[in-house]
């Protein structure tokens, strides 16, 4: 039971990180570093139900960590697009040395 | 038992204790508060050199000095000084008159009390005063303490005395000077050092005294620092006796490597730690040597001395005739324990002594500057200091070293006093004629007839007639040299192949052409100053005249010790003979510190029979007026034409004129390689190159490179960030998964 459920996060995990690797759209790199997140959280329930419940605290804390995360990265990026126009990352590059 | 007797000998009271001598510490202090106040006096209204604007330099060639000196000449009687400087009484030379000598004049008084309780007590072991550890390192155990015994008594007594007569008489040579407490300062300061240097219970505080009148000789040579050629000359004083400096603290390392103390009497009591004769006390020995040679103006490091003479004259009579020079013997005297140990390096000492006697003796003859003969004269007479010191004869080298400091004292007096006469004429006629240049005197005795009267008395002392005290001194040195060559220590010894005996054979013959040379050298020079025709110039013999009595003051007093000197130590030969009183006292007196090492030298050597003695001295006698005779007859005074018309010499004579050349070799062989090698090795490729460039600039410039490279990383592409990001977690994830 507890490997198949690591074998599905594992999977949504790399979909994420496969997400944010080739994706140039922040919005849509932004979605799949909330898919990681929801990978993650998953791993801490599947764990939760063979290791007892402190898994399922932290699932609580991220979820209120992503949930904040959300609304300031929101605001980036919306600042970002009032400033240049875009939110394709490759045009971003200000803080290049 | 032992114990018990060890606890009975610690706890014995020394004659010394609870007498005057326990306010010793109040020699040097005195010296020290008048180096204080005086120093405070010259920072009000001090004279910063010819960029002050108010001070215009008196300098004859300059236009600007030509003016000053016209409005000088309303208040001002005449200008003493060595040369054309500045004529500018001080503010508070009143008080600086006072205190200068004052505090050295009560160090004397002192002095003379303790050595009252001192003759009275007569110790047989050093008083010791222990003030503060100055330096508790390890094993190394170092106080700031005092040690008074004989020798250190002698030479006090010598330092204060001399030193507070030629104090009295710089007030009337410096009085006009606007250096005038700043110059009286250095001078207590010197006084300071120098007590210090003969006090010290140990090497480091007797190194220190050492240092203390090296910086002081520094500063008074370079007193009117504002012509370029005083301050080189100080200088030069310094930078040469740096080398002898390195040869005394190795000495001193060296002691402390092999036996682990550097206190006089440890040092006593273990020099036979060390060996008889071994390599090691050999090399001590001749690096503490190599100190005496650059303090004492010997030959390879005699070339400062003559420069030094661009001092005020007083201070070349008191630093570098009377007391500083003399440092060196006063070391070897006080280092007898060591160099008894050593024939060879009492050879060395002896050798080095012989040649830098005639060699010196031999410029002496074609000098013109009265100054730079006695210079000479002092460096030939050192010679002879080492002589004694050097053969064993501990007791005759410091006799020497006293007498020599009064009749020497009294010839740079003196020729400050013509000097000054000189100047005050060429001053008042703006004549740009040089002061010191025997050349533009002749015929002085007729103007200054005190200060010829007693130099022609201290001349007759250093020539070594008796029975004035250079003859006494120098002939005792004589005496003891040829004594040495037959069945002492050093006669069995030999140096650098050469028997013993036969080398002092040969000093003994040295010594004595050395006399002859001294007495014609000096004869020359009393009759192109005092005798002839008058070659200073017409106008200015109106000016011509003798100095005031606090000048002539000291002379009389030093010409009364010149001639008197003599019976501090009366040979036995004379005491048999004559009816003069006890005879030995000097030796006698010194004879608990430096006794048992001069026994250990003399060894088997018998006692030279009365007969021989006396024809010895007989010699001697008869040389010293053989010198003076040939000069009298030989130099004709009014054949000399003034410095002006002088001709150059040519052949030998130009080169002894020229001392030989040395200074210009050493400029060759020395000075310019170091130069060259300054400016172009160790400047441009050491310093400019290796330091600034590589270390330097090469440091900055490789931050620089490896900030571009870390700079190029940060792309700014969130992408790569990434993209490395995952890499860099597949990586650490592999490494610690396949490890």
């Amino acid at each position: 039971m507890l490997a198949e459920s690591l074998a599905l996060t594992a999977a949504l995990f790399i979909i994420g990180v496969i997400g944010v690797l080739v994706h140039r759209n922040a919005i849509i790199i932004f979605m799949c570093v909330e898919l990681m997140l929801t990978a993650v959280n998953l791993t801490f329930v599947a764990f939760s139900r063979f290791y007892g419940t402190a898994g399922q605290v932290f699932v609580v804390f991220v979820m209120t960590v992503s949930a904040a995360e959300a609304a300031v990265g929101l605001a980036i990026i919306i600042a970002i697009f009032r400033h240049r126009q875009t939110i394709n990352l490759q045009d971003i590059n200000l803080l290049r040395g | 038992m032992l114990l018990q007797a060890v606890a009975s000998a610690s706890a014995q009271v020394h004659p010394l204790s609870g007498t005057i001598a326990e306010w010793v510490w109040l020699l040097p202090v005195l010296p020290l508060i008048g180096f204080v106040s005086n120093g405070l006096l010259s920072l009000n209204s001090a004279h910063f050199g010819p960029a002050d604007p108010g001070m215009a330099d008196h300098h004859p060639h300059s236009p600007a000095a030509a003016e000053a000196a016209v409005v000088a000449h309303g208040e001002e009687s005449g200008a003493p000084g060595d040369n054309h400087h500045a004529v500018k009484r001080h503010r508070w030379a009143g008080v600086t008159s006072i205190i200068g000598p004052g505090v050295v004049i009560l160090a004397f008084g002192l002095a003379v009390a303790i050595w009252q309780a001192m003759v009275s007590a007569n110790p047989e072991a050093p008083f010791i005063q222990r003030y503060f550890s100055w330096m508790p390192v390890g094993d190394l155990q170092i106080d700031a303490a005092i040690q008074l015994d004989q020798l250190s008594m002698v030479m006090v007594l010598v330092i204060t005395g001399v030193g507070a007569l030629i104090h009295i008489f710089s007030v009337g040579y410096m009085r006009d000077d606007p250096g005038y407490p700043r110059y009286f300062s250095y001078l207590n300061l010197f006084v300071f050092f120098m007590l210090v240097l003969v006090l010290g219970s140990n090497y480091p505080v007797l190194f220190v005294g050492w240092e203390g009148v090296g910086l002081c000789s520094y500063l008074l040579i370079g007193f009117w620092f504002s012509d370029k050629v005083n301050a080189d000359a100080g200088k030069k004083a310094f930078i040469v006796n740096r080398i002898g400096d390195f040869g005394f603290m190795v000495a001193m390392f060296m002691l402390f490597a092999n036996i682990g103390v550097l206190d006089f009497v440890g040092v006593n009591a273990r020099a036979l730690d060390l060996g008889v004769g071994s390599a090691l006390v050999t090399t001590i020995c001749l690096f503490m040597f190599l100190g005496c040679t650059g303090k004492s103006a010997q030959i390879p490091l005699y070339i400062w001395l003559p420069d030094a003479m661009a001092g005020p004259t007083p201070v070349s009579a008191l630093i570098h005739a009377a007391t500083m020079v003399t440092a060196g013997v006063y070391l070897i005297a006080r280092s007898a324990a060591l160099f008894s140990l050593s024939p060879v390096a009492s050879l060395t000492v002896a050798v080095i002594g012989a040649l830098t006697a005639i060699f010196a003796a031999t410029i002496g003859l074609k000098q013109w500057d009265i100054k730079k003969v006695l210079a000479y004269s002092t460096i030939s007479q050192l010679g002879y200091m080492f002589i004694g010191v050097g053969v064993g004869a501990y007791v005759s080298g410091m006799f020497h070293l006293v007498t020599h400091a009064f009749f020497k004292a009294l010839l740079f007096l003196g020729s400050g006093s013509v000097i000054q006469a000189m100047h005050t004429a060429y001053h008042a006629t703006h004549n740009t004629e040089d002061a010191q240049d025997m050349r533009n005197m002749g015929g002085l005795r007729r103007y200054l007839p005190v200060t010829f009267v007693l130099m022609w008395i201290a001349t007759l002392a250093i020539s070594g007639i008796p029975p004035l005290s250079g003859f006494f001194s120098k002939d005792e040195i004589l005496g003891s040299v040829f004594a040495r060559a037959h069945g002492s220590a050093l006669a069995s010894a030999s140096w650098l192949g050469i028997p013993g005996g036969t080398l002092l054979y040969l000093i003994y013959g040295i010594g004595l052409a050395a006399a002859l040379l001294t007495a014609v050298y000096m004869t020359r020079m009393m009759l192109y100053t005092f005798h002839g025709p008058t070659r200073t110039g017409t106008e200015e013999e109106k000016y011509l005249g003798e100095a005031p009595w606090v000048m002539t003051g000291p002379l009389v007093i030093l010409g009364i010790l010149t001639v008197a000197g003599g019976w501090l130590n009366l040979p036995k030969v004379v005491t048999d003979r004559v009816p003069l009183g006890p005879g030995e006292l000097f030796g006698h007196f010194l004879d608990p510190v430096v006794g048992s090492a001069t026994t250990r030298i003399v060894g088997g050597a018998a006692e030279v029979p009365a007969a021989t003695e006396e024809a010895l001295i007989g010699l001697a006698v008869l040389i010293a007026v053989t010198g003076i005779v040939f000069a009298v007859l030989r130099l004709k005074p009014a054949n000399v034409p003034p410095r002006r018309d002088a001709i150059p010499e040519t052949g030998f004579e130009g080169v002894v004129a020229h001392k030989y050349y040395v200074d210009e070799a050493l400029e060759r062989t020395v000075v310019e390689p170091t130069y060259v090698v300054s400016r172009s090795f160790l400047w441009r490729f050491i310093d400019n190159g290796l330091i600034d460039g590589l270390f330097v600039n090469g440091s900055a410039a490789l931050a620089r490179a490896f900030g571009w490279i870390g700079s190029r990383l940060q792309t700014g592409n969130t992408g790569i960030y990434a993209w490395s990001l995952v890499v860099g977690v597949l990586l650490l994830l592999g490494a610690f998964t396949l490890r």
